[in-house]
């Protein structure tokens, strides 16, 4: 695979084969010293257009774990504003001689303008409220280990996922819903209407603006983070009546199935979508799917630039 | 007068098609002096000898192209497009005369802007350039323009284009101040709070993408709500490229209601449907945007049945760098002015005539240029000419484009129907493909 840009591109299969190779790299990191030569020489530069420390300090540990070498270049909206073209940006730092992109960007579209550009492969980190596929693939993996399911292309059958919040401006959700109903989930989208896509009647999900409807009756619960800017737009009254209609309270969590696995993208909103401590629920699978991520971001960059006879044993 | 004479020019072996003939026209020899058709013989006649003899044969002769809806980026944008470049791609695309839109830098609001792009024009001399005005100082949409000052410079089209005017009061004023002079307000229609930070139509395909809409709505409620302002104030409206299927329904109504309201729309609206920007290509991002087939095949029908009147470019060069952003960033826009002619006759499926129709003669009233334009091809008549391959192929190169810029969506793309010589004011301006100045 030259890049990881979006779930449809990598397809089933790939998706398949992203997991597979994530039991090894949950092996690797569980070792005495989590670190093998895989990528060596190979440099790796993450090109953040928006900050996302958490999303890039994942990525750049992967790296290092594979011992590729790691840059960032952080460009500021201001650099953009100085003349400097999209185009002359990748040119340059590409330049520098990289093997792998990862890149962050505020719009939809830009990790496939990018890749016209370079020799280099591009991993998408966000682009936008279009695509994150390797949330996807953690999320995917944190589900079907969770589940105790070997990776296979329908190792979520029979799971109801129900995914809470503002979809409309999420990427998070977007790569999810194609990930989890291309392994066999069903997924139900809990929003009001003002926070869904448009003619969402063309997603392959259910739709309900009713949480308690779904509620007892999911095996994941998947919480969206709340951006508090939506206030300016309209999109709901306010934060109050959001948190009361589609917020995880200790009500609401008292209705979960005792199985129901609780996930979330991070970073949360306390007191808006998440009413409750996660550490107070049985099966908050939170801070998993932060470590998962960093095996799963190993499993991507070796994927991506892995040599065909390269061990990952070390 | 002297047969080698500078001024004349002989078009041989053609079929005329004009407003008057049928739409197989007739076949007939053509002299030319000092910008007036001398005379129109019937084949084999003899012809006056001439300094420059273009040849006709198996094909179209007709009254140039009338563009209502250029941008020629000068002043303030020459990166992108000059007057002259602009005017070379014109007169490349059949087009001897193009309206000028007045989102220039400073703004056409003035008489001294106006008869500068004018004049512009006038030295470039590959076209006739007619400025548009503002309706509003600096399209600011918070004061009229003075209309009447601006057609003492020939104004006669009226329009903050790349803005609607949102104002519902200041656009009734506008209408009913302008409604005894005889002048037109065209109209970009998008209530701009419906689409703010948008990039395409509003639709299951940017609901995929993650890319914020442009609903259809926001161009139907203007739409809606100026062919009711005509209606109270017997102001003239004219609607920039319409791009929904309601809005080809709003103005058919208004038509059949006998309300003084015409319409255009782009070759790119017909052609191109809101899946382009699937590639994320920003050469596909264009305002109003491309919208479904839906869309398209309404557009098609309202051309077909005379609900829109004329098919105009909405040529809008951008140079390269400020494409090559994000699609949020680039700006909106695509070349229209070389592609016009052979997307309107290769893909709407209508007879060359109704082509004709929308492209010269029905786009020249609406620029109040009727006098000059889209004339019938008689003696007497202004020699702005276009002679035409319907039915030649090519395939369209980014590379090859008159145009300072290259932002064409169509690069590869074959298409069906080709410009051969280009005659404006009695001069030959364009033989066999080639610009002559």
């Amino acid at each position: 695979m030259k890049h990881l840009r979006s779930i449809p591109e990598l397809g089933v299969d790939g998706i398949v084969r992203i997991l597979n190779l994530a039991d090894h790299m949950v092996e690797v990191n569980r070792r005495p010293v989590p670190k093998v030569p895989a990528l060596v020489g190979r440099t790796v530069v993450s090109l953040f257009f928006e900050d996302s420390t958490r999303t890039r300090i994942s990525f750049e540990t992967a790296a290092k774990r594979l011992s590729a070498d790691t840059m960032t270049f952080s460009v500021s909206t201001s650099s953009v504003n100085k003349g400097e073209s999209l185009r002359d940006t990748i040119e340059t730092v590409s330049a520098m001689g990289v093997a792998a992109f990862i890149v962050r960007h505020k719009t939809s579209g830009v990790p496939w303008q990018l890749s016209d550009w370079t020799d280099a492969s591009i991993i998408n980190a966000g682009d936008g409220w279009h695509q994150h596929p390797t949330q996807a693939l953690l999320d995917c993996h944190t589900i079907r280990t969770e589940l105790g399911r070997a990776a296979s292309a329908d190792c979520l059958a029979g799971v109801r996922i129900a995914i809470v919040g503002d979809v409309r401006h999420s990427r998070v959700a977007r790569s999810d819903i194609q990930a989890f109903t291309a392994l066999g989930a069903s997924v139900v989208v809990v929003a009001p209407r003002t926070l869904l896509p448009p003619e969402v009647h063309t997603w392959p999900v259910e739709v309900t603006s009713n949480l308690d409807e779904v509620i007892g009756d999911v095996d994941v619960l998947y919480m969206l983070r709340m951006q508090r800017e939506r206030m300016n737009e309209a999109l709901v009254p306010d934060l109050g009546e959001y948190s009361n209609r589609f917020g995880l309270d200790r009500t609401r969590a008292s209705r979960l199935r005792a199985e129901c696995l609780v996930m979330h993208p991070g970073p949360m909103n306390r007191g808006v979508e998440m009413m409750v401590d996660p550490s107070d629920l049985a099966r908050s699978v939170i801070t998993r799917q932060v470590s998962n991520g960093v095996a799963v971001r190993m499993a991507v960059l070796f994927d991506v630039l892995g040599e065909a006879n390269s061990e990952v044993s070390s | 007068m002297n047969g080698r004479d500078m001024n004349t020019v002989n078009i041989v072996g053609g079929r005329i098609v004009d407003s008057t003939t049928d739409a197989q026209g007739r076949p007939a020899d053509i002299h030319i002096v000092d910008g007036r058709i001398a005379v129109v013989a019937t084949p084999g006649t003899t012809l006056p000898a001439a300094a420059t003899v273009l040849d006709a044969s198996n094909a179209v002769v007709s009254p140039g192209f009338v563009d209502l809806h250029t941008h020629l980026r000068e002043p303030g944008r020459e990166e992108s497009e000059t007057i002259e470049t602009g005017s070379r791609a014109a007169a490349l695309g059949g087009f001897t005369a193009v309206v000028a839109m007045p989102n220039t830098d400073p703004a056409q609001d003035s008489r001294a802007v106006v008869e500068f792009v004018r004049e512009q024009g006038r030295r470039a001399g590959l076209c006739e350039v007619v400025p548009s005005g503002c309706i509003t100082v600096g399209r600011a949409g918070e004061q009229l323009v003075p209309y009447a000052e601006l057609m003492k410079s020939g104004v006669t089209l009226f329009t903050d284009d790349g803005n609607g005017v949102q104002d519902p009061l200041l656009m009734r004023r506008a209408f009913e101040y302008s409604s005894d002079l005889g002048i037109t307000m065209a109209q970009h229609c998008e209530v701009s709070r419906l689409t703010a930070g948008a990039v395409m139509h509003e639709g299951s395909c940017c609901s995929h993408l993650g890319l914020p809409g442009w609903p259809a709505i926001a161009e139907e409620l203007m739409v809606h709500r100026d062919i009711e302002l005509v209606r109270i104030t017997g102001g003239r409206l004219h609607v920039l490229h319409v791009s929904t299927a309601r809005s080809v329904d709003m103005i058919r109504a208004a038509k059949a209601d006998g309300l003084p309201v015409t319409a255009e729309v782009t070759p790119h609206h017909f052609t191109l449907d809101d899946e382009s920007l699937r590639t994320f290509d920003p050469v596909f991002k264009v305002n109003p945007p491309l919208r479904t087939m839906a869309d398209i095949d309404a557009l098609k029908a309202g051309l077909r049945d005379g609900t829109i009147d004329a098919i105009a470019t909405d040529h809008a060069p951008h140079a390269d760098h400020l494409k090559e952003q994000p699609l949020d960033a680039a700006p909106p826009g695509m070349l229209g002015l070389e592609t016009a002619f052979a997307l309107a006759v290769g893909e709407l499926g209508m007879d060359l005539r109704s082509v004709l129709a929308c492209l010269s003669w029905n786009p020249a009233r609406i620029a109040g240029i009727g006098d000059r334009h889209g004339r019938p091809v008689a003696e007497g008549e202004p020699a702005n000419l276009v002679v035409l391959d319907p039915g030649a192929a090519w395939v369209v190169d980014r590379g090859l484009v008159a145009s300072k810029s290259r932002n064409t969506p169509y690069h590869g793309r074959s298409v069906t129907g080709q410009v051969r010589h280009t005659v404006s004011n009695g001069r030959a301006v364009v033989i066999d493909q080639v610009a002559q100045r």
